[in-house]
């Protein structure tokens, strides 16, 4: 069979072209962006594929870190799982805490009394300051900017010392007890935490100077890494994240009640971007908002016991419960399911970061390798927080 | 205008003694250089930017010993040569480097007679060797058989090229106002020139170059690879960009030729705008005596300047890095030129 010469002719130059087309193929290269690398603050590994310097598609490896809480809570009591949770998210481990206890005194029909439940709030917010404050130079110092790490690492050693003054534990406080606390706050604390809170005010400030308002920070960070509103909320995404976004959500206000933010006058801040600038100045409106909150619960904070009557030994009823609460890195939450033993018969954690790490693989596609590490560090994770 | 003849050193000695002696100079003049830079800038001014005192004990006075014993523990550091490394250039890579530091501080006058070779093309000798560092960053990107390096280097490789015609144009407007190419002819200019018929202060290129002083020293902070430009070495991403396989002595060689080249361009910066060794009215042996104190107060001043930068701004990206150098320093040290030009023709 004879070809007609022109048609071979155009399946010629088409061979040719395609010959000349793998030819300029150029090979991919794969990165492994950890688990030992700085920008990944613990063991996360982020398989990158590059064309160039543009990543083409990226694949988030987690669980080198993963301790197995969840099963572990099936082998301990009450009491002694608030040791684990502790360190769940380790940069605000008392705020980790609050959703489980909370959990179990809902189980149990017990409420904490008002001063416990006001001292609890004042710690949870002092344990966002904590971490959001860290965070504010962190996210400098992975975009490139050596000088503000130091300055967070400051102003959370000035909100960790308070809380070490109260709990007596600096990262992990183990401080809740099923119906209240252990002990009250000691002498001249309240005087000190306000004083504090002047100080990260204006250290705040100095953020916005340093930091937002310098135009390299704005330039690398604005429209790197938008997530639209619905797709965030389709991942999971939530806390900060997710009102970068734009979404007003706060489970301090919209979710169940927990705690005592229903008395105090606060509000929530969104921004409309979605994008690494986004999340970095709700952060920052944030922080602000929650020493307002602090001073507030401070001048308002009710006398009283610290510890509700419960029975020495604790069982919980049989139940189940769900829980979820705003926590400095998003939406925390306990499953808990009770047989009446003194330990939960299963327990299932939702953890902020998890959900917030999920959205990588969409996130990081088509970007440049720098904008890897302020996707990274925009969005706030803590490993353990991932992998529990 | 007529241009004093700089006198050569006088020294009746054999040719291959001064040579040597002027090695020597050089070589020490290195790392002591990179030495000041890192305690002062590095070690000292960074810490009580950040709230810290930084390191107190080595050596009992503000910890001034800790860079020389870091130096001693590099030395005795095992050599580590990775096993897919081509050997003989990673080898060679921090050598290069800092062979091109070296040749840096060759044309630097401390005085009038303190010169290691004046030469006449001497301003367009500094920038043709400072860029041969290049080479030894590519040599050691390629070699260190590492992603991570390879990536730094060429990120190296298309930021200093992009920099040095900004570098070269910013240096042009100097030139055309002391009409020669030696930093030698230029200080005398600056020293014997008169502000408008005052000679009192001499007559510092920077009054009339500052656009050329600020692109100069933005160009060289990306010459030098320093924050906000330190994108091939970026420290949360690229770990170390081209010299994270290298340890030891090695690892040694290139931090010493990154200190040491800022203290040469520091050198060069005041050399060309501030007026380098020169003192009104002081000339001869004094000049010669006070020569390097001066010139060391004002390399101080510009290193302050580059690294104040360095410890405050974030980093900017590849892409945002090339748009900075190709669609603003580039327009703005032309649009110096012709202005430098105009000046020149009219006064």
């Amino acid at each position: 069979m004879t070809l007609d010469f022109r048609a071979e002719a155009l399946i010629q130059k088409h061979l040719a072209d395609a010959r000349i087309n793998i030819e300029l193929e150029t090979e991919g290269m794969v990165l492994n962006l950890g688990p030992q690398h700085p920008a990944t603050h613990g063991t996360l590994r982020v398989v990158v594929k590059l064309d160039g310097e543009r990543v083409v598609s990226a694949d988030p490896v987690i669980g080198y870190m993963h301790r197995g809480y969840e099963k572990l809570t099936e082998f301990r009591t009450y009491p002694q799982i608030t040791t684990l949770i502790n360190r769940i998210d380790w940069l605000s481990s008392f705020a980790n805490e609050v959703p489980f206890i909370h959990g179990a005194e809902l189980l149990m029909g017990v409420e904490a009394p008002p001063r416990a439940e006001y001292i609890r709030t004042i710690l949870t917010e002092l344990s966002r300051i904590a971490t959001f404050v860290l965070f504010l130079g962190e996210m400098a110092l992975q975009v490139g900017a050596i000088t503000p790490a130091f300055y967070g690492f400051r102003d959370r050693e000035h909100v960790l010392n308070l809380i070490e003054a109260a709990t007596g534990g600096r990262f992990h406080p183990n401080f809740n007890r099923i119906g209240g606390l252990k002990v009250d706050l000691p002498q001249g604390w309240i005087d000190e935490t306000r004083r504090v809170m002047k100080k990260i005010f204006d250290s705040v400030d100095d953020f916005e100077g340093l930091v937002v308002g310098n135009e390299i920070f704005a330039v690398r960070t604005r429209g790197v890494g938008v997530i639209p509103a619905g797709v965030g909320a389709a991942y999971g995404v939530s806390g900060s994240n997710l009102r970068a976004s734009g979404v007003d959500w706060d489970l301090r206000r919209d979710g169940p009640e927990y705690l005592v933010y229903k008395d105090l006058d606060w509000r929530v801040w969104t921004h409309s971007d979605g994008d690494s600038f986004a999340r970095y100045w709700v952060r920052m409106q944030e922080t602000r908002e929650s020493c307002r909150m602090v001073l507030q619960m401070l001048d308002g904070l009710p006398a009283g016991p610290i510890m509700a009557k419960v029975p020495r030994i604790i069982k919980v009823p049989e139940g189940e419960v769900w829980v979820n609460t705003e926590n400095p890195l998003g939406e925390m939450g306990y499953y808990l399911i009770s047989k009446g033993a003194t330990g939960p018969f299963r327990t299932k954690i939702r953890s902020a970061s998890f959900s917030n790490v999920s959205i990588l693989p969409w996130l990081l596609k088509g970007v440049y390798v720098p904008d890897i590490i302020t996707i990274l560090a925009s969005l706030y994770f803590i490993l353990g927080d991932i992998d529990r | 205008m007529t241009l004093p003849v700089p006198v050569p050193l006088a020294i009746d000695a054999p040719w291959g003694l001064i040579v040597a002696i002027k090695t020597l100079v050089v070589l020490s003049v290195i790392p002591a250089g990179a030495l000041i830079l890192g305690y002062v800038f590095l070690l000292k001014m960074m810490s009580h930017m950040q709230s810290r005192l930084g390191p107190m004990d080595p050596g009992g006075f503000h910890g001034w010993f800790q860079l020389i014993g870091d130096g001693i523990k590099f030395i005795q550091k095992e050599d580590i040569i990775p096993a897919e490394a081509d050997r003989r250039v990673f080898m060679a890579a921090p050598v290069v480097v800092l062979i091109s530091t070296f040749l840096l501080y060759i044309v630097v006058p401390a005085g009038p007679r303190l010169v290691v070779a004046d030469l006449d093309v001497g301003v367009f000798y500094a920038l043709a060797v400072s860029s041969l560092s290049v080479i030894g960053v590519l040599m050691a990107g390629w070699a260190s058989a590492n992603k991570y390096a390879l990536l730094g280097a060429l990120r190296a490789a298309a930021q200093l090229i992009a920099y040095e015609l900004p570098l070269v144009l910013a240096v042009v407007g100097v030139v055309i106002q002391a009409g020669t190419m030696s930093l030698q002819g230029i200080v005398h200019f600056q020293q014997d020139g008169s502000l408008f018929g005052w000679n009192g202060l001499g007559f510092p290129l920077i009054l009339t170059q500052f656009f050329g002083f600020v692109i100069f020293l933005i160009a060289a902070q990306a010459e030098l690879t320093q924050t906000p430009f330190d994108m091939p070495v970026a420290e949360s991403e690229l770990v170390a960009g081209y010299m994270v396989e290298y340890t030891g002595f090695r690892f040694l060689f290139f931090f010493m030729g990154e200190f040491g080249t800022a203290f040469a361009f520091a050198g060069i910066a005041a050399t060309l705008f501030l007026g380098g060794w020169s003192i009104p009215h002081v000339h001869g042996t004094l000049a010669d005596v006070l020569g390097p104190i001066v010139l060391f107060t004002k390399v101080m001043i510009v290193s302050f300047l580059i690294f104040w930068a360095r410890f405050t701004y974030p980093r900017f990206r590849e892409d945002q890095l090339q748009a900075i150098a190709w669609k603003y320093l580039i327009p703005l040290s032309l649009a110096n030129i012709l202005a430098t030009g105009i000046f020149k023709v009219v006064f």
